[in-house]
C-alpha cells in the first residue's frame, strides 16, 4: 500500500482525513458567545439548586438535653456544656437571679470560643475583638457577620433543658 | 468586496464584540449572583435565595438574546 502512495511528509490518515488542527481549535466568536450563554444556563441552574435546597430543606429538630440545675452558678457565672451534638459547644450564663441564657459557644467569624466578661457585660471573642450582646446575642463591634445562634432554654421544675436553637 | 461591503462586515464585528463584551458583564453578575445565594442559604438565610433565582434567570434570558443576536448579525 505505501509503494503505491505519492512521497509525502505526512500518514496516510492525516491526508485522508484532512481536518487541520489549527482550524479544529480555532473558536470563532459566535462559538465562544454560546459557550458564555451556556455557562450563563449553568449559573441559573445553580440558582435554582439553591433555591430547592432551601425550600425543601428539613425543618431541623433538637433535642430535649438538660443542662443543669437552676441554682446550680451564680449570679453572672457560666457554665459550658454541648447542644444539640456533643461537638457544638455552647455556653450557659445566669444574667439575673432567675434569668438565664445561653448561646453557642462559636464565634460567627471564624468559630473561635467566645467567652463571658462579667465586667464589661458581653460576650466577648479573643480572636479578633468580636464582642456579642449578653442580652440577644447581636453583635455589638468586630468582624463577626451574625449573632450568635441562641439556644433556647425551658424550666422544667429546678431543672434547665436546652430544647432548641435560634439562628438569628 | 466593495467599500460598502467592508464597511458593512466592519460595523457587524463591532457588534459581535460588544454583545460579547456585554455577556461576559453578565456571566460575572450571574457568578457573585450565585455565590451570594450559596453563602447567605449556608448562613441558614433563605429569605434572598428567590429573587436572586428569579435575578439570574432575567440575566440567563438577556445572555440569550445577545447569543441570538451575535448569531443573526450578519
Amino acid at each position: 500500500m505505501s509503494l503505491l502512495r505519492s512521497p509525502s511528509r505526512e500518514p496516510l490518515w492525516k491526508e485522508e482525513f484532512s481536518v487541520f488542527t489549527s482550524d479544529e481549535r480555532y473558536v470563532t466568536r459566535r462559538q465562544l458567545a454560546k459557550f458564555l450563554t451556556l455557562a450563563s444556563l449553568g449559573m441559573f441552574v445553580g440558582n435554582l439548586w439553591v433555591l430547592a435546597k432551601a425550600y425543601f430543606a428539613k425543618t431541623p429538630s433538637f433535642p430535649s438535653v438538660e443542662v443543669g440545675e437552676a441554682g446550680e452558678i451564680p449570679v453572672r457565672g457560666v457554665k459550658l456544656f454541648t447542644y444539640p451534638a456533643p461537638k457544638d459547644p455552647c455556653i450557659l450564663i445566669r444574667t439575673g437571679e432567675d434569668e438565664y441564657v445561653a448561646y453557642s459557644q462559636k464565634c460567627t467569624h471564624l468559630s473561635c470560643a467566645v467567652y463571658f466578661s462579667a465586667k464589661d457585660d458581653r460576650l466577648e471573642c479573643p480572636c479578633h475583638q468580636g464582642w456579642f450582646s449578653v442580652r440577644d446575642g447581636s453583635v455589638l463591634q468586630g468582624p463577626p457577620p451574625r449573632p450568635l445562634p441562641k439556644i433556647t432554654l425551658e424550666r422544667n421544675g429546678a431543672t434547665l433543658l436546652a430544647v432548641g436553637v435560634k439562628e438569628s | 468586496m466593495t467599500n460598502l461591503e467592508r464597511s458593512k462586515q466592519r460595523r457587524g464585528l463591532v457588534a459581535i464584540d460588544g454583545a460579547m463584551v456585554l455577556l461576559v458583564i453578565l456571566l460575572i453578575i450571574q457568578i457573585w449572583l450565585l455565590s451570594a445565594a450559596l453563602e447567605t442559604f449556608l448562613a441558614g438565610h433563605t429569605g434572598a435565595v428567590l429573587q436572586a433565582a428569579i435575578f439570574s434567570g432575567l440575566v440567563f434570558l438577556g445572555c440569550v438574546a445577545l447569543n441570538l443576536f451575535a448569531t443573526r448579525v450578519d
